[in-house]
C-alpha cells in the first residue's frame, strides 16, 4: 500500500508517531444447513454429539463429499466482495493432532482458494472511507470443542461443530487503526448479513477474527507482525489492537525487537499473551485432500448465482441518497441492516423520504435502542409508522402530536388514524377556534401585545399560549399567520 | 470326486440353480475346510453364523426362483472392508475390538446380490505389505509349497500381500472368491504368487466408501478368484458408482462375463521394454515370451512398445501412497475407537496409543510420510513425485493412443519367497516386489494377474495385463485366452488339512 499516511490515525509514542498496521482474517460460518463434507445438521444449540455424522467423527473408511450449497454460500459471498470467483479450486488437508480434531486433518484450501482478490468499501464515522483489499477467501472445516469443565479427571470432545462450513476472508494489511479495524469487520457483517451468507452472529461464534498487527514509523517498511487469535466481539478486536499496538510500540522505544508469534487477548486483564511462538509453530504438512476432486464449475454457474443476489449496502445506500434525499449519514444508519432498510423502505414509499427517516432513526431506532429491541421485535410496524408520517404530512396532527400518537401505537398497538379520531387529537385548523382563542388572549394582555408589537420575537409567547389554549391541537401555521395579523407583525 | 468348495465360482452359481445342492451344504463344506486351515492363518475371523444364515436366505431365494446374481455364492472378505456389526481390524492392533456400524460399499453390494459371508481375510497391517507379514494378527501361510527333488518342501512361503488372506484362501478352497483391495499391487501380486487370478480395477470402478484407506488416490478394491470367469462375475457386482465416494466414477457396470469369451483377434499387445529389469530370471522372461506367443496364436499383434518412466515409479509411489498415508492414518488416536493406551496428558496418549498400536512397517510409512510432506521438503519430494506421476500416466495414454489395446508384463520379478526370507534388513527389498504392479495404480489403469506357468520349483508365476482406462473388458478377454492356453494351474492338495 502506497496511500499517504493520515496523521490523524497514528499513535503517539513516549518518542514519536507510530502508524498501526492491521490485517484481518475472518472465519465466517456458512450458513447451510448441513455441514461442508456430510449431511448432519448444523443447528446451533443441539446436545453434544448429536449432529455428528460417520463421516464428522472420521469413522474408518469415511470419505468427505462436498456440499454444494456452501460452494454457492462462497461463490455468492465472493460476488459480494467484488472479488475473482475461481472456477477451478483444491481442497487440502492441514494435518495437527487435537482431540477435536478426528481425522487428525482440516479440510481447507491453501494453495487454489475458492475467491481470490476483492475489495470492501468501508465508512468512517468522520464520514471519510477507505477501501480495504480482499486477498482471498477459501472454504474450511471448523474443528470440534473440547470441554474441560464436565469431569475431574477427563476431558470430553462435541463433535457437533466438527466439519461445518467456514469461510476465511483474508485482508490485505490495509488497516490503519483500531477504528478501522472495527468498522471493516462491522462492513463486512453486513454484506454477510445481506447475501445471507453468515448470520454473523458472533456471540454464537459465526464470526470470528485473527488480527494481524505490526506497528512501524510513517514511510517506514511494514514491522514484524503478531498474530492475535480467535477474538470473537467487534469491540474486543478494537482493544485488542489498542493494547498490542502499544505493546510493542514500548518494546521498540526500549530499543528491543518484536518476535513473530501468535497471542490472545484477555479482555479481562485487557492484555495479549503469547500462545505460541514462530519457532513453535505448526508444521500442517498441507497437501491436495486426493479424497476429493479439484472444485470446478463454470461462468454459467456463477452467473446465476449473481443473478439472484439481493441489493448489497453499497448500492442501496447510493439509491436511498438519491431516492429519497438522504444525507450519506441517514443512509448509512438505514442500510447497517437489511432488515432496517426495508423496514424504512415500507414506511418511505409514497411518502417525504427525508421525513421518513428522521421518524425511523431517531423515534423509533432511539426506543428501541433503549428497550434493546431489534428491528424485527418492533411493536410499531411501517405500516403504522407510514400512518403517522402521512397525518403529519396532511396537516392532521402537528408533530408534538405525532409523538404522542407513537407512544400509543408503541404501548397500546391499533390503527393510528383511529387513534388521532377517536382520541380526538387532530389538529384544530378552523381559524374561528382559533380566532377567538387568540382574541381572548389579546384581550387579557394588553401589556404583552404592546412589547410584541416592538419586539416581533415576542410572537413565540402568543404562539405558545393559543397551543396551550387549543390543548395542543391548533395548527401551528395557522396559529402563526393568525397571530401576526392581529398583532399587526411581519 | 470334487467337493463342493472346490467347484468354481460359475460352476457352484450353477449348480445351485440347477439346484444339484442347497447353499447351506456349499457352505457348510467351506466352512468343514476353514476349520481344517486354520494353520494357514488365512482367516482372522470366521463368521459361521451368519454365513449359515445367509446361505438359509439364499436357499430360500432359489427355492422361490429370485435368485439374485451371486446368491449362496461363499466369499472371504478382506478385512480392510467394513463390515455392519463385525469386527474389522485392517490387520492392526490399534483397531482391536472396533466394530464398524456400517456395511463398505464394495461388500454392501456383493450381499444385495445374494453372496454369502464366510469371514474376514487377514492382510498385511494396512494393507502395507508384500508378504503379509506385518499383520498384526500373524502370517498367513501359503497353501503352495517348494519341489526340491521331487519332494514337498517343508519350508513355508509367504502368500504375497497385501491381500495374502484373500490369495491363500481363495488358493486352499476356503472361498469361492475373495474381495481385496490393491495400492501398489497388493490383489496382482498375491495372486500371481498362488495361482489364482486378480484384478485390480480401473481407481474409480469400485467406490472406496467404507473402506479402510491406505493411500486415498491410489487404493482401489477388486477380486482374487480360481478363474478369469469367476473375477469378472465377482468385479460385475462389487463395481459401480456411488455418491458417497466423489473419486468413484459415475459409469455404468458393464457385463464383465460376456467379455471373458470375446478373444483377442485383431487386438494389439504391447510389450514394453522397459520392464525388462536387470536380473530378470530366465525363467521370467521365457514365462513372458509365451505369454506374448499365447495371444499371437489366438489373433493379436503383439508390438514392442516403450514407457520410459518407468524406473522412476517405484520410488515416486514410495512418496505418494506414504505422504496419503501418513495423513490417512492419523484419526487412529486412541479418542474415539480400537485401542486406547493412557498417557500423563493427550500428547501422551497419543504416542503411547499409536506406539503399541502400529507395527514397524506402518510406522515407517507413516514417518516416511510426513517426512516428505514437511515444510522444505515438499516440494522436492511430493510435488517431483506427482510430476513423474503425471509422466507415468503419459507414457501409457502415447501407447494407447499408437493403437496399444492391452500392455503384458510379469506380474512379479520372481515367484513366492519363504517367510522371513525378504525385507527384515532392507524394506526396499521388499518394495522391489511392486516393481511391474505400481505403474498401473499410479496411471490408475486397470491391470489383471494371471497364472501363467510353474517355475523350476513348482512355485506358481503370473502374467499382468494392463488397460485402457476403464476397459476391464479386454482383460478379461485376454486372460482368458491365455488360461486357456496355459491350462487352469493345478492348485495344491490340501497338505494342511
Amino acid at each position: 500500500m502506497t496511500a499517504a499516511v493520515n496523521p490523524k490515525k497514528l499513535i503517539k509514542g513516549g518518542l514519536h508517531d507510530w502508524e498501526v498496521v492491521i490485517g484481518m482474517e475472518i472465519h465466517a460460518q456458512v450458513t447451510s444447513r448441513s455441514k461442508l463434507f456430510s449431511g448432519a445438521s448444523t443447528e446451533f444449540g443441539a446436545e453434544p454429539n448429536d449432529h455428528v455424522s460417520l463421516v464428522d467423527a472420521a469413522m474408518p473408511g469415511m470419505l468427505p463429499v462436498i456440499n454444494e450449497e456452501c460452494v454457492a454460500q462462497a461463490v455468492r459471498t465472493g460476488l459480494g466482495l467484488k472479488a475473482r470467483i475461481n472456477h477451478r479450486s483444491v481442497f487440502d488437508r492441514k494435518n495437527y493432532f487435537y482431540p477435536d480434531l478426528p481425522q487428525g486433518y482440516q479440510i481447507s484450501q491453501f494453495k487454489d482458494p475458492i475467491v481470490g482478490e476483492g475489495e470492501v468499501l468501508v465508512d468512517l464515522v468522520d464520514g471519510e472511507s477507505i477501501t480495504v483489499g480482499i486477498e482471498r477467501l477459501h472454504l474450511e472445516q471448523d474443528a470440534g470443542k473440547s470441554l474441560h469443565d464436565q469431569n475431574p479427571t477427563q476431558s470430553f470432545v462435541d463433535l457437533n461443530r466438527s466439519g461445518v462450513a467456514l469461510m476465511e476472508i483474508v485482508s490485505r494489511p490495509d488497516l490503519r487503526s483500531s477504528e478501522e479495524a472495527r468498522a471493516y469487520v462491522t462492513k463486512l457483517r453486513t454484506i454477510l448479513r445481506y447475501l445471507g451468507t453468515c448470520d454473523g452472529d458472533m456471540e454464537k461464534g459465526s464470526l470470528r477474527a485473527d488480527v494481524n498487527v505490526s506497528v512501524r514509523k510513517p514511510g517506514e517498511p511494514l514491522g514484524t507482525r503478531c498474530e492475535i487469535k480467535n477474538v470473537n466481539s467487534i469491540r474486543f478486536i478494537g482493544q485488542a489492537i489498542e493494547v498490542e499496538a502499544r505493546r510493542q510500540i514500548a518494546i521498540l522505544e526500549d530499543g528491543g525487537t518484536i518476535s513473530q508469534e501468535t497471542r490472545l487477548f484477555d479482555p479481562g486483564k485487557g492484555e495479549t499473551r503469547s500462545m505460541r511462538s514462530k519457532e513453535e509453530a505448526h508444521d500442517y504438512r498441507y497437501f491436495p485432500d486426493p479424497d476429493l476432486l479439484p472444485l470446478e464449475f463454470d461462468q454459467a454457474y456463477v452467473d446465476a448465482l449473481a443473478e439472484g443476489l439481493p441489493e448489497l449496502p453499497d448500492a442501496k445506500k447510493a439509491r436511498f441518497i438519491a431516492d429519497y434525499g438522504l444525507s450519506p449519514y441517514d443512509a448509512g444508519v438505514l442500510i447497517a441492516e437489511r432488515t432496517s432498510a426495508d423496514y424504512y423502505e415500507a414506511v418511505a414509499k409514497g411518502r417525504d423520504g427525508k421525513a421518513a427517516a428522521n421518524w425511523v432513526i431517531n423515534e423509533l431506532f432511539g426506543r428501541l435502542n433503549k428497550e434493546g429491541k431489534t428491528i424485527e421485535a418492533s411493536p410499531v410496524s411501517a405500516d403504522q409508522l407510514g400512518a403517522v408520517v402521512d397525518l403529519i404530512g396532511e396537516g392532521t396532527i402537528s408533530g408534538k402530536i405525532a409523538k404522542d400518537l407513537f407512544e400509543i401505537v408503541w404501548s397500546e398497538g391499533g390503527d393510528p388514524r383511529q387513534i388521532v379520531e377517536s382520541r380526538g387529537m387532530k389538529q384544530v385548523t378552523d381559524t374561528g377556534a382559533i380566532e377567538a382563542a387568540i382574541d381572548d388572549i389579546i384581550a387579557k394582555n394588553p401589556d404583552k401585545v404592546t412589547q410584541a408589537r416592538e419586539k416581533p420575537t415576542l410572537l413565540g409567547w402568543f404562539v405558545g399560549q393559543t397551543m396551550k389554549a387549543t390543548g395542543g391541537k391548533a395548527n401551528p401555521a395557522a396559529v402563526n399567520s393568525l397571530l401576526k395579523a392581529k398583532l399587526g407583525i411581519e | 470326486m470334487t467337493t463342493l468348495n472346490e467347484l468354481t465360482l460359475a460352476e457352484a452359481r450353477d449348480g445351485l440353480k440347477a439346484k444339484d445342492f442347497s447353499a447351506s451344504e456349499l457352505t457348510q463344506a467351506h466352512l468343514d475346510a476353514m476349520e481344517k486351515a486354520r494353520g494357514l492363518n488365512a482367516y482372522v475371523l470366521e463368521t459361521p453364523e451368519r454365513a449359515l444364515t445367509m446361505a438359509n436366505v439364499a436357499d430360500t431365494k432359489i427355492a422361490h426362483g429370485e435368485a439374485r446374481p451371486l446368491e449362496g455364492i461363499p466369499l472371504g472378505i478382506k478385512d480392510l472392508f467394513c463390515t455392519h456389526g463385525v469386527a474389522t481390524t485392517a490387520g492392526s492392533k490399534i483397531l482391536e475390538g472396533f466394530q464398524p456400524h456400517y456395511e463398505s460399499a464394495v461388500t454392501h453390494n456383493l450381499w444385495r446380490d445374494g453372496a454369502v459371508m464366510l469371514g474376514k481375510l487377514n492382510l498385511d497391517e494396512f494393507a502395507m505389505g508384500s508378504s503379509n507379514e506385518t499383520s498384526a494378527y500373524g502370517d498367513t501361510i501359503s497353501p503352495w509349497r517348494r519341489q526340491e527333488n521331487g519332494k514337498l518342501s517343508d519350508a513355508k512361503l509367504v502368500p504375497g500381500g497385501s491381500s495374502g488372506g484373500s490369495a491363500a484362501a481363495v488358493a486352499a478352497h476356503l472361498c469361492l472368491g475373495a474381495t481385496a483391495t490393491d495400492t501398489g499391487g497388493s490383489i496382482r501380486q498375491p495372486a500371481a504368487f498362488t495361482g489364482t487370478v486378480g484384478i485390480k480395477p480401473t481407481y474409480g470402478r469400485c467406490s472406496r466408501w467404507g473402506t479402510v484407506a491406505y493411500a486415498s488416490s491410489l487404493d482401489q478394491a477388486g477380486p482374487i478368484a480360481r478363474t478369469v470367469r469367476d473375477c469378472a462375475i465377482l468385479l460385475g457386482s462389487m463395481a459401480g458408482a456411488d455418491a458417497r465416494d466423489t473419486t468413484c466414477a459415475d459409469l455404468p457396470v458393464p457385463d464383465f462375463e460376456a467379455a471373458v469369451s470375446r478373444g483377442v483377434k485383431g487386438l494389439t499387445i504391447g510389450i514394453p521394454k522397459e520392464y525388462r529389469v536387470d536380473g530378470m530370471s530366465a525363467e521370467v522372461q521365457a514365462l513372458w515370451d509365451r505369454g506374448a506367443a499365447m495371444l499371437k496364436d489366438a489373433g493379436a499383434t503383439v508390438r514392442e512398445i516403450s514407457l520410459p518412466h518407468t524406473p522412476y515409479a517405484l520410488p515416486a509411489y514410495y512418496i505418494v501412497a506414504p505422504a496419503e498415508a501418513s495423513s490417512n492414518l492419523a484419526r487412529y488416536d486412541g479418542v474415539r475407537y480400537g485401542l486406547r493406551v493412557p498417557g500423563k496428558d493427550i500428547a501422551g496418549m497419543y504416542e503411547n496409543t499409536r506406539a503399541a498400536g502400529f507395527g514397524r512397517e506402518v510406522k515407517r510409512r507413516i514417518m516416511i510420510g510426513t517426512y516428505v510432506l514437511s515444510a522444505g521438503y515438499y516440494d522436492a519430494y511430493y510435488v517431483r513425485a506427482q510430476k513423474i506421476r503425471t509422466l507415468i500416466k503419459r507414457d501409457f495414454e502415447a501407447a494407447y493412443a499408437s493403437g496399444i489395446d492391452a500392455i503384458l508384463t510379469p506380474a512379479t520379478p520372481s515367484a513366492a519367497f519363504g517367510l522371513g526370507e525378504k525385507g527384515s534388513g532392507d524394506p526396499v527389498e521388499m518394495y522391489l516386489q511392486d516393481v511391474f504392479t505400481i505403474t498401473v495404480n499410479m496411471a490408475g489403469l486397470p491391470g489383471l494377474s494371471v497364472p501363467a506357468g510353474l517355475d523350476a520349483q513348482g512355485l506358481p508365476l503370473g502374467l499382468q495385463l494392463i488397460g485402457r482406462p476403464f476397459d476391464e473388458e479386454t482383460l478379461f478377454a485376454a486372460a482368458q485366452v491365455i488360461e486357456t492356453a496355459a491350462g487352469r494351474t493345478k492348485l495344491p492338495a490340501a497338505w494342511w488339512a
